[in-house]
């Protein structure tokens, strides 16, 4: 004990007069450990603690305060109330000495045996002794954390205090400058208002001394430390200010007059908080401002000077006439909501009689943010607007008035969809609901497309509002849908007509079933009306596009699974009789038909119902017919059948990818067992129309026409390779091992191709192992040994297999895929294969659309791209300073490939490193290559680094080289890129201008007109460089 | 803009755009030549927008010379062969007092955009501006043109009618 006693008194000694800090630790610990109570502690300090020297005083209270802070959840109640006094007590004491005071006493607030009443005390000692705003930045935060330490503890006891406590805040947060401390005291403030703190006669001072800071404008310093941002104080403010509707009286005048503002960001963080604040208010708190608040407001909206100014004003309408709206009218007060409404329409209606003019839009928004408010508004509204916009429709004969007016009443109807919550109520159009339907139709029978468009839009909205629509309606909507389908040859008709059918076939399945689709069948399989006639030229396309349009509305009206059940055959129709040639469809025909299945495959509710449709009947009949056409090649009658084509199979090989990653897992599963079999063991039986020669061997190598037979390999690829990860693939070595065996020796590009992404996909998915690893070795060891023969026939497909094996394993960080990709890094030396190489990063680093992503299940893992450069990207460096000149333009392509592909915050990051690289890689002859480069720096040069304002000598030389490219595709890149440089901090870009100036001259008379387009931008933006009124 | 400005022609009539120029195959294709015709000198008239002068348009919802059918495509007329361009600009009312400022950002905007072989004469469409004769006089007059661009306040305006804000 005694050896303690000296121990502590040896330390208190050091800390107070040798002034060593460090030894406030270790008392610290010495009393967290036991070794000596607190009391002690007192006691060893008490002569510095009574010295006469205030600076030896604040030394003893310094050690006190912080071993306190390290160990004030040991103390007991008894304790802490003789520290509480003592530290009160001292808070009257010299000033050097009130830092550790308060840091005492803060540490006080945090613990758990605080007696009753004591905080009270201390507050009270608090307000009356501390001048807080006198008092250093770190010590008035101190007295932040313990406000915020008591409020979350002693509320009671606070709320006991009164207005007091309200009053002895305000005092100490008045005047505060820094951001941080600020951030605290509208804690505080938010604490006090949403507590329901007793606010007594001090609201207006508190929101006097929190309002002023309204609007915030702050902005951090650089590489800020503190990470405070503008958005968080306005946050914390935009909540004490709309908090409590004692404000409003004070809240709503300040709104108004900052509305006046010339600056944007204070306009808008008004109309916030205005929106804010009256979903907390009640309508008697802001009755005496409305007026004002309307005209404010719609003077931002109709004079407005930005889009975010305008929408932030629009919902502020919203929030009032809501607000509004909750009111509860008494017998003898007037209608407030009624009352603001006819303020509103009065200014803005009469606007909607002029369709020509610009304020027609301002006004009808104004009435549309009000109408989506509440019911009660919408029926007000509506009832004063709609009858005079559609009275204006009829008796108006211009198009692009009666446009107008018609998208007018269509933003109405979808205003109030926002704001009608229940189901089964009854439209607040319905008084309308004759006279707008005959406009919707009268306008869809209009010669103008623009008309058109809108009135389709205008249909599906009322079909989406209960009881708009009949059922007569709906009948004669589908009329108008087919007749346009049919006749209308704009494109963004069909487009909207596409799309109104898919919304109404989706609530209305019976009537497309029994009358659009037989309809658009017959019109399909109609032959065109040609044949002896010789206006066949012009007939043809037209009869194309029309068979083009039906087959996009079948696959969109195909969501509920009885419209499936009618559209499928139909489509499955098309394709059979292309295959026989007993209708004529072009392989464009076909492929938009293989289209839109796979289109309905991805938007079906997965259901078994659905899935069975596609599994059971689509994919057999699938791949019957591509069976059919492939073994029919060699008995050719003249007809070709489109399902040979490349790129119908193609299609018809992600409708099945599509089927077997989305609908119903068993059932992909027997797909998938199924496939395999035919492939692997010839096993047709599950196909109909079955009359086929019992060898087929589609995986087997086989002479003459074989292709035929080979390239079906890519439908086993969407079938296998998109199958959910819970379903095993059946017999997959032996399916691997033929794969790889077909890979490398066949001639046939797609077929290879098929196989070696077939095998990827698979080895992608493959659990981790031995068999795995070994499989791979075995596989690279092929492929090595063919590449590393010069005289191989087969070295492309060697390459091919491996691209694509490396990417999947990248995919999955697979740790032989650096084997594999460092392959391809030597083979970038390599004089045959070289540019090969270069080409294979833009696939390795790039999305595949058929296998390998995320709709596949592929293992796709997070940022792979950023890793592979990040590990790579020094090789290449050294191998580009390595490689031999001509070979040089190879690691330029393989590097621009790469960067091109990386995020762009990665982007800005890396590519001070690679800078000099990629200017040199703008001088490589290759065309490729520069286009790439320039696509990468394009958008860097929107945030340039500072590494690349260093260089802007050299890039602005290479650029003005490359606006005289031969190439149109480099002259229009690099007049982006000086584009963008315009935008450079003026200083840097001012020595340049009269040089780029005089180089853009000459693209001004290009020969293309879209280059000269860019040049006409590039030099406008250069001449305001520097330039009085310019930037 | 703060509140109390009263514009002087705050619901002026809007036109409809007419859109973008539909991209054609030839476009594409580096060995044909494209000459330089009416509708792109229109395009680049069109699409600049005097938002600064906020007597006949309010910042933002830019009201493009377009749609307030200041220019119209009718109204441009190019010779490529022979290096003229002629424009008529037609003022949104007949007193505007900013007919000569759009007049002269039009042709500075003509000077930057197009060759140098080009000679550019702008002026208002007969009939529609009560001082139509003063003001295409002093867009004829080469050296008055000069020295309004010496004018560095003059300068200034010019400058913020051709800065293109959707950037």
């Amino acid at each position: 004990m005694a050896a303690d006693s000296s121990l502590l008194q040896s330390l208190v000694e050091e800390f107070v007069s040798g002034l060593q800090d460090s030894k406030a630790k270790d008392a610290a610990t010495a009393v967290k450990d036991g070794q000596f109570t607190v009391l002690q502690l007192v006691e060893a300090l008490g002569l510095s603690l009574t010295s006469t020297q205030p600076h030896t005083r604040a030394r003893g209270v310094q050690l006190l305060s912080e071993v306190l802070q390290e160990c004030y959840g040991n103390l007991t109640q008894r304790e802490v109330e003789v520290l509480i006094a003592f530290y009160e007590n001292r808070l009257k004491d010299h000033y050097v000495i009130t830092p550790s005071v308060l840091q005492g006493l803060r540490a006080l607030t945090k613990c758990t045996a605080l007696p009753p009443g004591s905080a009270v005390s201390m507050l009270r000692s608090l307000f009356q002794d501390v001048h807080v705003q006198s008092l250093m930045l770190a010590e008035r935060s101190c007295v932040y954390s313990m406000l915020i330490n008591l409020m979350e503890t002693r509320e009671a006891e606070l709320k006991g205090l009164g207005s007091d406590f309200v009053f002895g805040f305000v005092q100490s947060m008045d005047g505060e400058r820094d951001p941080r401390n600020l951030l605290l005291a509208f804690q505080i403030a938010n604490l006090i208002i949403q507590r329901g703190y007793n606010l007594g006669k001090f609201a207006e001072e508190l929101f006097e001394v929190t309002s002023c800071y309204f609007p915030i404008d702050f902005t951090p310093p650089p590489n800020d430390p503190h990470g405070i941002t503008k958005e968080e104080l306005i946050e914390t403010l935009r909540s004490v200010l709309a908090g409590t509707p004692k404000f409003a009286e004070f809240l709503l005048p300040l709104i108004i007059e900052k509305l006046d503002s010339d600056v944007q960001s204070a306009k808008l963080d008004s109309l916030q908080t205005l929106t804010a604040c009256v979903s907390q208010y009640e309508h008697k708190d802001f009755a005496e401002f409305l007026e004002g608040l309307w005209t404010s407001l719609r003077r931002e909206v109709f004079q407005t000077s930005s889009e975010r100014v305008e929408s932030a004003g629009l919902a502020a309408v919203t929030a009032l006439t809501s607000c509004l709206s909750r009111a509860v009218l008494s017998s003898d007060s007037e209608d407030s909501l009624s009352t603001f409404l006819d303020l509103v329409l009065t200014d803005c209606k009469h606007h909607l009689c002029e369709p020509d003019l610009k304020l027609v839009w301002p006004s009808a928004k104004l009435l549309q943010a009000a109408c989506s408010a509440s019911t009660r508004a919408s029926h007000i509204v509506t009832a004063a607007v709609m009858p005079s916009l559609l009275e204006q429709y009829s008796n108006r004969t211009q198009c692009s008035q009666r446009r107008t007016l018609l998208e007018v009443v269509l933003k109405f109807i979808q205003a109030v969809k926002t704001s009608q919550s229940l189901e089964n109520e009854e439209s607040v159009f319905i008084d309308f609901r004759a006279s707008l339907c005959s406009t919707v139709f009268s306008a869809l029978s209009e010669n103008n497309s623009s008309l058109q468009v809108t009135a389709t839009s205008l249909l599906t909205s009322l079909s989406q509002q209960t009881g708009l629509l009949l059922d007569s309606d709906i009948d004669l909507a589908v009329d108008h849908l087919i007749r346009l389908l049919l006749t209308e040859s704009d494109d963004k008709v069909s487009l909207a007509v596409v799309e109104c059918a898919g919304a109404l076939a989706e609530l209305h399945p019976t009537v497309f079933i029994t009358k659009l689709i037989p309809r658009l069948k017959a019109e399909m399989f109609a032959e065109p009306m040609d044949q002896d006639d010789n206006r066949k030229s012009s007939e043809q396309p037209s009869h194309h596009a029309v068979r083009q349009r039906c087959l996009s509305v079948l696959a969109a009206v195909s969501i509920k699974p009885s419209v499936v059940k009618e559209t499928t055959p139909v489509l499955l129709d098309v394709l059979s009789s292309a295959h026989t040639g007993s209708v004529g469809f072009s392989v464009d025909e076909v492929v938009m038909t293989c289209r839109s299945l796979q289109r309905i495959a991805e938007q079906v509710q997965d259901i078994e119902e659905t899935g069975r449709c596609f599994h059971e009947t689509i994919i057999p009949q699938l791949l019957s017919l591509a069976l059919q056409a492939a073994l029919q090649g060699e008995e050719s009658s003249g007809h070709r059948s489109p399902l040979v084509e490349e790129v119908v199979l193609s299609a018809v090989a992600s409708v099945i990818s599509t089927s077997c990653s989305r609908l119903q897992p068993q059932l992909a599963a027997q797909t998938a067992k199924r496939t395999v079999a035919l492939f692997l063991d010839d096993d047709v039986s599950f196909l109909p129309d079955n009359s086929f020669p019992s060898h087929i061997q589609l995986l087997k190598k086989q002479q003459g026409e074989s292709w035929r037979q080979s390239q079906l390999v890519c439908l086993l690829m969407g079938c296998v390779c998109s199958l959910p990860r819970s379903v095993e693939v059946p017999q997959a070595d032996e399916l691997l091992s033929q794969l790889e065996e077909m890979s490398c020796s066949c001639s046939h590009t797609l077929s290879y191709t098929s196989a070696a992404k077939c095998f990827a996909g698979l080895v992608n998915k493959r659990s981790q192992g031995d068999s795995l690893d070994s499989l791979i070795q075995r596989m690279m060891k092929r492929v090595c040994g063919e590449l590393d023969s010069t005289s191989s026939p087969v070295r492309t497909q060697a390459f091919t297999l491996m691209i694509w094996v490396a990417k999947a394993l990248l995919l999955r960080y697979h740790p032989l895929s650096t084997s594999l990709t460092d392959k391809l890094f030597t083979l970038l030396d390599n004089s045959d294969l070289g540019a090969m190489a270069a080409d294979g990063f833009s696939l390795l680093m790039s999305d595949s659309a058929d296998i390998l992503n995320r709709g596949c299940h592929a293992d796709v893992r997070i940022m792979y791209r950023q890793r592979f450069f990040s590990e790579n990207s020094p090789k290449l460096v050294q191998g580009f300073n390595a490689a031999e000149p001509e070979k040089k333009s190879n690691y330029l392509k393989a590097l621009s490939n790469i960067v091109n592909k990386l995020p762009k915050q990665v982007q800005i990051t890396e590519l001070p490193a690679l800078l000099s690289l990629l200017l040199e890689a703008l001088s490589c002859p290759d065309q490729g290559v520069q286009l790439s480069t320039l696509s990468c720096l394009e958008p860097v040069l929107i945030d340039p680094p500072p590494a690349l304002i260093q260089q802007l000598e050299a890039l602005v030389n290479r650029l003005q080289t490359l606006i005289c490219s031969p190439a149109m595709s480099v002259r229009i890149a690099s007049l982006r890129c000086l584009h963008a440089l315009s935008h450079f901090p003026t200083h840097e870009i001012l020595p340049f201008r009269a040089r780029v100036l005089r180089a853009l001259g000459r693209p001004l008379d290009d020969k293309k007109r879209l280059v000269r387009s860019e040049a006409v931008q590039a030099r406008g933006e250069w001449f305001l460089v520097g330039s009085p009124g310019g930037r | 803009m703060s509140g109390g400005t009263r514009l002087e022609n705050a619901n002026p009539v809007i036109f409809q755009r007419s859109g973008e120029r539909l991209l054609t195959a030839s476009d594409e294709d580096e060995d044909v030549h494209d000459p330089i015709d009416d509708r792109e000198i229109f395009d680049i008239l069109s699409y600049f927008d005097l938002h600064l002068i906020r007597a006949i348009n309010d910042p933002e919802h830019p009201l493009s010379l377009e749609e307030l059918n200041v220019v119209e495509q009718v109204r441009v007329k190019v010779n490529d062969a022979e290096n003229t361009v002629g424009v008529e600009f037609t003022p949104t009312i007949p007193h505007c007092s900013m007919a000569t400022l759009i007049g002269l950002s039009i042709k500075v905007k003509l000077l930057r955009s197009l060759p140098a072989r080009f000679k550019i004469d702008v002026h208002i469409t007969p009939g529609t501006h009560a001082s139509e004769e003063a003001v295409n006089k002093q867009l004829a007059d080469k050296e008055r043109v000069a020295a309004a661009l010496e004018n560095s306040s003059l300068l200034e305006v010019v400058n913020q009618c051709l800065t293109n804000r959707s950037i």
